[in-house]
């Protein structure tokens, strides 16, 4: 007999985990599993600790120079005492995020409930938002510095720019794929149409809209941090670029931790979201 | 007799699709009396599940029109309640929630003492938590009945509601919704393209032929009730059966698309 069906009870109407491609389980790799086990997380962290003990051992047996990388305890020496010096920055770099893609987000998501109710509009409208989806948004930084200067706006713009169509294209997806017997359900009790909208509408779109909002996220941070690196002098990007003309490495990957942190927060955020309102699709 | 409760007169619907219309009902009167059980028997295609829409005032008839009592349906009503196949649950609520949403869509707080009552005469107390996809086919069902029976409607519709479940827990389907029929005396209406299953469950059966729906022949089903389910294998049951299998055969050749069980 198969080890793996064992002991699996035959289930009725149930689709593989995870072979759906759309909806969260085709976007994170947690997502197949239900619960991590204590060995998985076990064997996770002794990479993590071979991986980094084992680069600062070689790293000073082969005596590589700081300026070319780093030893892991350089950088975590870095990062404790240049805090007070990144942590404006830090704060800086979450503010254009957050306000740029709430911005952006709310935007998309609108469009896309809007305009997936009306088809001949979104065959028109699609295409344009391809068209965003697809140019990097960091192109237009440089224009936008010229209009509203080295401040946090033009940042805030971009990554308006670079999460909303990726929120809204995501979100267009969820909203597209309508049962109408569901909404049929809802109006035979007497539902209006903005019930169906709150109550079937966006629950069924919900698992689509909330990879738009992890996806746009992402891509608002990396929006973000070019848009730093081009022009101004605030924020993690500007950062990176300041301490790679001084050669100071350590100060420099303690940034990069910082920003691999960032990301990780966004995906948790989301995965943790999509587990609690959208965990029935996958 | 007994007083109408619904009358359809001259039903007739046509869909507009691209490749032209369809002539989906023609001329369809019909009286479904207060308190029956009245099944309607066709093959795919016929009209049935356009007839029974319209009766919930899901759709709009290109001509004639549909009564409840003295009001004409052109919308839902709340006196009727729908049934549909596949039971139709929201994946993304629990059976609590589920059996809640008639009652969060009209705004009202949900009647507990009835939906508790109901869930323990359909065997369901205790899977309150549970999500659709925890529960089995027949299961499902039974919390869409609960579901629709919960807000007290006096008409149930129900578009083949067990067509997708198994022999088995289709026959405790239909004894289940015998005896809640028996102790509720609502009117239902039952569409069905199983012959048996609308003699079994019937006082009337409508049986329809397609393109463009009509009703051919309507068969009374004086079998006395509670029906048992090996009545189905008694020999007056499958001469039943086997005359409004004539009648279809007879009024279009092959008989594709209808099956005795």
């Amino acid at each position: 007999m198969d080890k793996a069906l064992g002991n699996k009870i035959p289930e009725f109407n149930k689709k593989p985990g995870g072979a759906g491609g759309s909806g969260l389980a085709g976007l994170s790799s947690f997502g197949s599993g239900d619960h991590r086990s204590k060995l998985e997380i076990v064997v996770i962290i002794l990479v993590a600790v071979v991986i980094i003990g084992g680069s600062e051992i070689l790293l000073r047996l082969f005596n590589v120079p700081q300026y070319i990388i780093p030893k892991p305890t350089q950088i975590v020496t870095a990062l404790f005492t240049e805090w007070h010096f990144l942590w404006p920055h830090i704060v800086i770099t979450l503010y254009e995020l957050l306000t740029g893609f709430f911005i952006g987000g709310s935007i998309g998501f609108i469009l896309a409930a809007v305009i997936t109710q009306f088809p001949f509009v979104e065959k028109v409208v699609t295409p344009y938002i391809l068209l965003l989806v697809t140019t990097p948004m960091l192109a237009l930084v440089p224009l936008l510095i010229l209009r509203f200067g080295f401040g946090s706006e033009p940042r805030i713009i971009a990554v308006a720019l670079a999460s909303g169509p990726m929120v809204m294209i995501n979100a267009a997806t969820g909203f597209r794929r309508v049962d109408l017997a569901k909404i049929a359900l809802a109006r035979s009790f007497g539902a209006s149409t903005l019930q169906i909208f709150t109550k079937i509408r966006i629950p069924m779109a919900m698992p689509m809209i909330i990879v738009g909002l992890m996806v746009g996220s992402i891509f608002g941070l990396l929006t973000a941090i070019g848009a730093e690196m081009v022009g101004g002098a605030e924020g993690l990007g500007n950062r990176l670029t300041y301490y790679s003309a001084l050669i100071r490495m350590p100060q420099f990957f303690a940034i990069i931790f910082l920003l691999a942190t960032i990301g990780i927060s966004i995906y948790i955020f989301f995965f943790w979201l999509g587990k609690k309102w959208a965990s029935w699709e996958a | 007799m007994t007083k109408t409760k619904m009358a359809i007169h001259s039903a007739t619907k046509f869909y507009e699709t691209r490749s032209g219309s369809t002539h989906a009902l023609d001329n369809v009167s019909l009286d479904v009396r207060e308190g029956e059980f009245l099944c309607i028997l066709g093959p795919s295609g016929c009209g049935k599940s356009t007839l029974l829409w319209s009766m919930a005032g899901l759709h709009a008839l290109s001509g004639g029109e549909v009564k409840l009592g003295s009001e004409t349906i052109t919308q839902p009503h709340p006196e009727i309640a729908m049934i549909f196949q596949d039971a139709n649950l929201l994946p993304w609520r629990n059976l609590a929630k589920n059996i809640a949403l008639p009652f969060e869509l009209k705004r009202k707080p949900p009647d507990q003492a009835r939906i508790d009552s109901l869930l323990e005469r359909v065997n369901l107390k205790g899977f309150e938590n549970k999500f659709p996809r925890e529960l089995s086919g027949g299961m499902q069902q039974r919390a869409s009945i609960v579901r629709s029976l919960a807000v007290d409607p006096s008409v149930l519709l129900m578009d083949e509601p067990f067509g997708a479940l198994d022999a088995f827990t289709r026959d405790e389907m239909n004894l289940l919704i015998q005896e809640i029929w028996m102790e509720t005396r609502k009117t239902i209406v039952f569409v069905t393209h199983s012959i048996s299953e609308a003699i079994f469950l019937a006082d009337r059966v409508v049986v329809m032929s397609a393109r463009p729906g009509r009703i051919a022949s309507i068969y009374d089903i004086d079998i006395p009730r509670p029906r048992p389910v090996d009545i189905q294998t008694k020999p007056d049951f499958i001469a039943r059966v086997l005359e409004i299998k004539g009648s279809i055969d007879h009024g279009r050749g092959a008989a594709a698309g209808l099956a005795i069980t």
